[in-house]
């Protein structure tokens, strides 16, 4: 099953895989074979669209309509859009679509932190297409959160495809002069975390740019609000090269976001009086995400911007993943300036100092 | 009368005020150590982390001995560029120091060309330069040991008749006494030979690796330097070795905790065979691994293990407790070592590219030649040659009683250095005309007073620094072994914005712990301290090593992350702060505190 065309396991993908699990997917994929603990979950392949948009549409009617569609006829797109996606939403997938989607979600199910109800999952869109990444597509493809059971899992995935029918995302793609016939969207599914906590890792000073450190900032519930301002995080520098943890800033946190368990998105909601003080992060939890940081940073070369959360549900030992890692940029586009240049002799150096002349001896 | 409050500008020498009951403290010390008026105009600092206590008269000579040996060393011998000598102060029994820098660029340029030549040629040189210079320190303390202390016996040794060598003990009384002085000067000028070369080497690695790595913490850049084998560790790796014989031997019921060393001593002479062998493996220890000093050297009255056996019988019992378990273990040099070089080479990877990599090999390298100097002169120096040094102006003192002019031998020390040959000038005087020293109530009546003046001196705080504060600090010296910088400064004449329930100061060892505080003025009291303590002190020298054993985390009113004291704390893996200024005015033996070494924060709980 592992290996169907259809649907594959984040473990089996890498970024070379772009092309049929998207950018999205093939990111994940590329973390977890990094040794990453990212929350686990499959990707509905373009294949699986190219199997269920033939069956629904063997004459390629579809897409020869889509391309012959004027990018500034809003109205016109709007009438031609909006049966398309109504057929995609109401049809039937293929059996073995259906089948692989359902067998891989109770695969997720069984290893569910909520025994008893069915794993929430997150179902997102996954572009595959080169020059439409992930950032210029944001927005124009849906993502569903807090998605449980087979069928409604199925339903969400249809409606993934279905989005690449809207209005916008078609007028997106018909400015661009993208051609039809290579569309096609790949489906990420993969297992909500409630977090307990949650935050931004860089494995590099984000204030000096000091690539000795791994600096951490944390907070209470989604990383949403350390990214949106609403909250003065923990702050953690520590020493790559020995684990020590060099500075240690305990922050009030007063507001946190948290998981709707209803599916309804986000709660806003004051931090409880007892947990505002309290640091997010124990040491142990700390060490283990400096670990895996640097695991990441080495996997990929080069210092990474790394977004965290640890589970509210799993124990410890199971509780730490990554949802995202890319290469930190500020820094590294930065040029620097060496610090010193070896000289003709050892203590010329010390001469320099001694001297008051700063680095003068040549 | 505490001048010690946050100010925004510092008082000037001549607005500090005398002490209640001290008022005739400039009494006690030589003239050249007063403040002049012109002394207003420049920017002194509290030299705390040599001089942490009020100096008794005669310990003033560890002030001026050491100054007029560093000041030769840079200013005159080295000829460095940027930095003449340093001139020290004494107020209500404090030392305050200031820096002479060069300022003029052409004089400093002329002064380089100086200092290149002769600097180079230690740096050159430096292994064989430092074996010869452990063979003449050694030699030196080798001279001081074997001065003899004329006992001005009733009539002169018949040799001295038949011999014609004509010359009377009362003579050798000042000679030999003068031969004292001038060796513990020669010992500073050996000193300071190394040291601020030994110290610049450091610095430049230091600053190198601060550049590279802004956040980098200092402990991690000592690490890469450190020696492992380092004769500092050598008393406490004595007392390890002794702990496991007393197992061996089956004497080690003997060693608890509080023991006193005298009982101990006796019932181990009534214990046969296993009680002699012990005491004779201790014998052998203490010459020369006992010979340290329980405080940095500076004070008479920081008298050394084997003056004072409290504080090593005070590690023992846990060592003992620890070796009849199987726990005591050596110093895991081999892992040390092989950790020393994994953090070096991982950093080294680190940096940009291969120049910042060659120049990183090239200050790494230096830095551990030099290293072994700057970390080992201090037991010859400071704990060797000073014990040896204090314990013979004890045995002047001794002469100075049973002449009659000092009641108690170790009144000596109320006495300033010139005081001290006035009174033996007057014992050899009556000696020779057969009468009574002069002196004798004068003497005590003056030793009486300064001892209370100095009871009165503990009670002042002295301000951390005085004068105006100088536009820009750059003197190499004055950064170097004090770590005082612009930023130092600044914190000094910021009011601390802390809680009540905080002291702030370096973070020297990292962990958090809390534990029931021991505050200890002086080192005298390190057989106080229990296990799991908190100790608490003004300064943490390297001689209380043991006693890091039983401690369950440091704090101190000074000292740097680079301080003995914090290398020690991290060796044994416990939590310190140090430098905080005032832990131990502020905190209370007995009082919950929480320290934590990461951030520098000591919390008091209750």
């Amino acid at each position: 099953m592992d290996t169907s065309p259809l649907v594959r396991r984040f473990g089996d993908l890498r970024l070379t895989d772009r092309p049929t699990v998207g950018g999205k997917g093939a990111s994940l994929g590329e973390l977890t074979f990094a040794g990453a603990p990212v929350p686990p979950g499959y990707v509905v392949t373009t294949t699986a669209f190219e199997a269920f948009l033939d069956a629904l549409d063997p004459d390629g009617e579809i897409r020869a309509g889509v391309e012959a569609l004027d990018a500034e006829n809003t109205e016109a797109i709007a009438r031609a859009t909006a049966p398309i996606k109504e057929r995609i939403e109401a049809a039937e997938l293929p059996e073995e679509v259906t089948a692989a989607i359902r067998g891989h979600y109770r695969d997720l199910d069984s290893e569910s932190d909520t025994p008893g109800e069915p794993a929430p999952v997150a179902v997102r869109s996954s572009a595959t297409s080169e020059d439409a990444e992930d950032a210029s597509f944001a927005g124009l493809q849906d993502t569903y959160l807090w998605v449980r059971g087979e069928d409604s899992l199925v339903e969400h995935v249809r409606r993934c495809w279905a989005s690449l029918y809207s209005v916008e995302s078609v007028s997106y793609r018909r400015r661009l002069g993208l051609p039809e016939q290579d569309l096609a969207m790949a489906v990420v599914v993969q297992r909500m975390i409630d977090p307990r906590c949650a935050g931004v890792m860089f494995t590099r000073s984000p204030l000096t740019g000091d690539r000795s450190v791994v600096a951490l900032e944390g907070t209470w519930g989604l990383g949403s609000a350390l990214v949106g301002g609403d909250v003065t995080p923990d702050k953690y520098v520590v020493g790559k090269v020995t684990g020590d943890i060099c500075s240690r800033t305990v922050s009030t946190k007063l507001r946190q976001h948290r998981m709707d368990p209803s599916g309804c998105g986000v709660l806003e909601e004051d931090v409880p009086e007892y947990l505002r003080d309290e640091p997010c992060l124990s040491d142990a939890e700390i060490q283990e995400l400096v670990r895996i940081g640097r695991q990441v940073e080495s996997h990929y070369g080069t210092p990474q911007d790394i977004e965290w959360a640890i589970s509210r549900n799993l124990v410890p030992g199971q509780n730490i993943f990554l949802l995202q890692s890319r290469p930190e940029t500020v820094w590294a586009n930065r040029a620097k300036t060496p610090t010193a240049a070896p000289k003709a002799r050892a203590f010329d150096h010390v001469l320099s100092l001694l001297g008051g002349t700063g680095g003068g001896t040549p | 009368m505490n001048d010690a409050r946050p100010a925004s500008r510092f008082p000037l020498p001549s607005e500090l005020t005398d002490v209640a009951g001290a008022e005739e403290w400039a009494s006690m010390y030589p003239y050249y150590t007063r403040f002049q008026p012109e002394d207003d105009q420049r920017f002194w600092f509290y030299n705390a982390m040599h001089f942490p206590e009020p100096m008794p008269a005669f310990d003033a000579v560890t002030a001026e001995a050491p100054y007029t040996a560093l000041g030769a060393n840079t200013a005159r011998m080295f000829v460095f560029p940027t930095t003449l000598g340093i001139e020290h102060r004494i107020v209500n029994g404090r030392v305050y120091i200031t820096a002479n820098p060069v300022t003029d660029p052409a004089e400093i340029q002329r002064r380089l060309a100086q200092f290149s030549e002769r600097a180079g040629h230690y740096y050159e040189n430096w292994d064989e330069l430092y074996q010869g210079w452990v063979t003449r320190i050694t030699g030196l303390i080798d001279e001081v040991q074997r001065i003899e202390v004329p006992q001005l016996s009733e009539f002169e040794d018949p040799d001295v008749v038949f011999q014609a060598k004509g010359v009377a003990q009362n003579h050798y009384v000042r000679e030999n006494y003068h031969r004292l002085m001038d060796l513990y000067s020669k010992m500073w000028h050996h000193h300071s030979e190394f040291l601020m070369l030994g110290y610049g080497a450091y610095v430049v690695f230091f600053e190198f690796c601060k550049k590279s790595f802004p956040e980098i913490p200092d402990q991690d850049v000592a690490r890469m330097v450190a020696g492992i084998d380092v004769i500092l560790y050598r008393p406490d790796d004595e007392l390890k070795k002794l702990a496991k014989l007393a197992v061996e031997y089956g004497v080690d019921d003997l060693f608890v905790e509080g023991c006193e060393p005298d009982k101990v001593l006796a019932a181990l002479a009534a214990r046969g065979d296993g009680g002699q062998r012990w005491l004779k493996a201790m014998d052998d220890a203490r010459e020369p691994w006992f010979n340290m000093s329980t405080g940095a050297g500076f004070y008479h009255h920081h008298r050394s293990w084997n003056d004072d056996l409290t504080v090593p019988f005070a590690a023992l019992p846990g060592y003992v407790d620890q070796a009849r378990r199987g726990e005591l273990l050596d110093r895991p040099t081999e892992q040390l070592t092989a950790e020393r070089e994994r953090i070096a080479r991982e950093y080294r990877s680190l940096l940009a590219g291969e120049e910042e990599q060659a120049a990183f090999d090239q200050m790494l390298e230096l830095a551990r030649v030099v290293f072994p100097f700057v970390e080992d002169h201090n037991f010859y120096c400071e704990h060797y040659f000073t014990t040896k040094f204090f314990a013979k102006v004890r045995e002047f003192g001794e002469l100075l009683c049973a002449q009659g002019v000092l009641a108690d031998a170790e009144d000596v020390f109320q006495l300033n250095h010139t005081e001290v040959g006035q009174a033996l000038t007057d014992v050899m005087l009556a000696w020779a005309a057969g009468s009574k020293p002069v002196g004798s109530a004068h003497v005590r009546e003056t030793v009486a007073e300064r001892r209370r003046m100095l009871e009165s001196l503990a009670g002042w705080s002295p301000p951390p620094a005085l004068g105006p504060v100088p536009e820009a600090l750059n003197d190499p010296a004055v950064r170097m072994l004090w770590g005082i910088t612009a930023e130092t400064i600044q914190a000094w004449s910021t009011p601390a914005e802390a809680g009540d329930d905080e002291v702030r100061g370096f973070a020297a060892s990292p962990g958090v712990v809390e534990g029931t505080a021991r505050v200890l003025m002086s080192a005298n009291d390190i057989g106080q301290v229990r296990e799991g303590e908190v100790l608490v002190c003004p300064v943490t020298a390297p001689s209380w090593g043991p006693v890091f054993g039983k401690i369950a985390a440091a704090v101190s009113d000074i000292g740097g992350t680079m301080s003995h004291a914090a290398i020690v704390a991290r060796e044994y893996g416990l939590p310190a702060v140090v430098g905080t200024g005032h832990a131990t005015k502020r905190i209370t033996t007995g009082q919950r505190l929480r320290v934590d070494g990461d951030r520098g924060i000591v919390t008091l709980l209750d």
